[in-house]
């Protein structure tokens, strides 16, 4: 594995809210790295700094100390505007509350994050619906929001997520608000982007679903307190039948 | 005892050997359990000695064929018709463990607990692996050896939930004071019968 495999690097992050006695630890000099083709799940109790982990991995919130990596970028370094163009073109998220826009439809919702970027709606729209095919969704690029089941809208973030060939994929609960079958649908779209070369956090409270990440990091306390990565070829597979 | 049912169920469908029997139940459980065939020897000759099979033809390999009797057939309608009933008294080695180490002293819990959680996850993650390769059956034996490691799946899945589940009551008992080693009794039972006490003999 080269360096410009290495889509996401956190080296000794911290983050503290607050100051003084009253000052909360929500990191506490995380070390963690997410490469092409590499899901990475975040399991944890409530509080444990899973979200903190993904909002600071994404450049929402710089870290009290140190430096979040992304594409090579030290964000740090980056001048706000910037840091900004790096998070529309690198980085897609996805939320457990889908976090659509009701009043566009589902091709508008995808093409935005590339308009923002100063791309014609006209010249988005086609990506945009590269993106909403990948997600078996092109049939339904006309459709608002409130037209699709939540299976439906989370496919739709999953490809605003990706569109464009941005390559860092980061998740907080995407499955939460969906049942099992249609968690297991969007986990497995979430799956195949990362299969086809992009990177991604899959932050969840489901023992199920992060067991479709490549690795399993423990957070406690803002700490990595262990990892659990699959092994690449399993002896189960020898019991399939022809 | 579900190897014993199994085979008979397996015999219900025609005659088998021995051989034949534990190739039927490798296919049809994904070899999840491998049987050898001494186990199935024995096990037909059990059912045999209860009237639940008997001795059939011995074909021109010299191959003896074993064949289900009426009270066999209906023995496996009764095994499908009814529940498996998973009694309190089957040890659960994790279960023991702990519960153990919890009253001991000088034991981090949190961390027997994370190193079993990772373990699980593990498992887990493989279990996801194999069965995400496979996607859809295309076959009765793979649709069985699907619903084996789907039972696997929900399995590590609920051992999963129940250590988060083990650490949130630790912490708060442990919020509230509790979770406490406990000393070794200095009270020693005796052995034999409890002495009687006034109480009891009154009563």
């Amino acid at each position: 594995m080269t360096d410009s495999d290495i889509l996401l690097q956190l080296d000794g992050v911290s983050m503290q809210y607050g100051r003084g006695e009253t000052a909360i630890t929500a990191l506490a000099g995380v070390d963690l790295s997410v490469s092409r083709g590499e899901l990475v799940a975040v399991m944890g109790a409530s509080g444990s700094g899973k979200s903190t982990l993904l909002t600071v991995a994404g450049g929402l919130t710089p870290p009290t100390a140190g430096e979040v990596i992304v594409e090579g970028h030290w964000l740090s370094q980056l001048p706000a505007r910037q840091l900004a163009t790096l998070r529309r073109r690198s980085l897609g998220f996805v939320f457990q509350d889908f976090n659509l826009i009701p009043s566009l439809t589902a091709l508008e919702n995808v093409s935005l994050p590339l308009e923002l970027d100063g791309w014609t709606s006209k010249r988005a729209h086609r990506p945009a619906l590269d993106a909403l095919n990948i997600v078996e969704l092109g049939d339904r690029a006309q459709h608002f929001p409130s037209d699709l089941s939540g299976g439906q809208q989370q496919r739709v973030a999953i490809a605003r997520a990706v569109v464009g060939g941005r390559s860092l994929i980061l998740a907080d609960e995407p499955t939460g608000a969906l049942d099992s079958t249609t968690g297991e649908l969007v986990l497995r779209m979430l799956r195949s982007r990362v299969d086809a070369g992009a990177g991604g956090i899959l932050v969840t409270h489901d023992a199920r679903h992060a067991a479709w990440a490549d690795r399993i990091v423990f957070l406690r306390d803002g700490r990595i307190v262990d990892e659990s990565r699959a092994s690449a070829v399993t002896s189960l597979l020898s019991g399939l039948p022809a | 005892m579900s190897v014993r049912q199994s085979l008979l169920a397996i015999l219900n469908q025609g005659p088998c050997y021995g051989y034949q029997l534990r190739a039927e139940f490798d296919r049809r459980t994904g070899s999840t359990w491998p049987l050898n065939v001494g186990q199935i020897y024995n096990t037909l000759d059990r059912l045999e000695r209860d009237g639940l099979v008997r001795k059939a033809d011995i074909d021109a390999d010299g191959q003896n064929y074993v064949e289900i009797t009426d009270a066999g057939s209906a023995e496996v309608a009764d095994w499908l018709g009814s529940p498996v009933v998973r009694t309190m008294a089957t040890r659960d080695e994790l279960a023991i463990k702990l519960a153990i180490a919890v009253t001991l002293p000088g034991v981090d819990i949190a961390q027997v607990i994370q190193v079993q959680r990772t373990a699980t996850m593990r498992t887990l993650q493989e279990l996801t692996r194999t069965k995400n390769a496979t996607a859809d059956p295309e076959s009765s034996e793979q649709l069985a050896w699907l619903l084996v490691i789907d039972s696997l799946i929900f399995a590590a899945e609920a051992e999963a939930r129940w250590l988060d589940h083990s650490e949130h009551r630790l912490a708060r008992a442990r919020a509230a004071g509790l979770a406490e080693p406990l000393p070794l009794n200095t009270e020693v039972p005796k052995r034999g019968r409890p002495a009687k006490t006034a109480a009891a003999a009154r009563a």
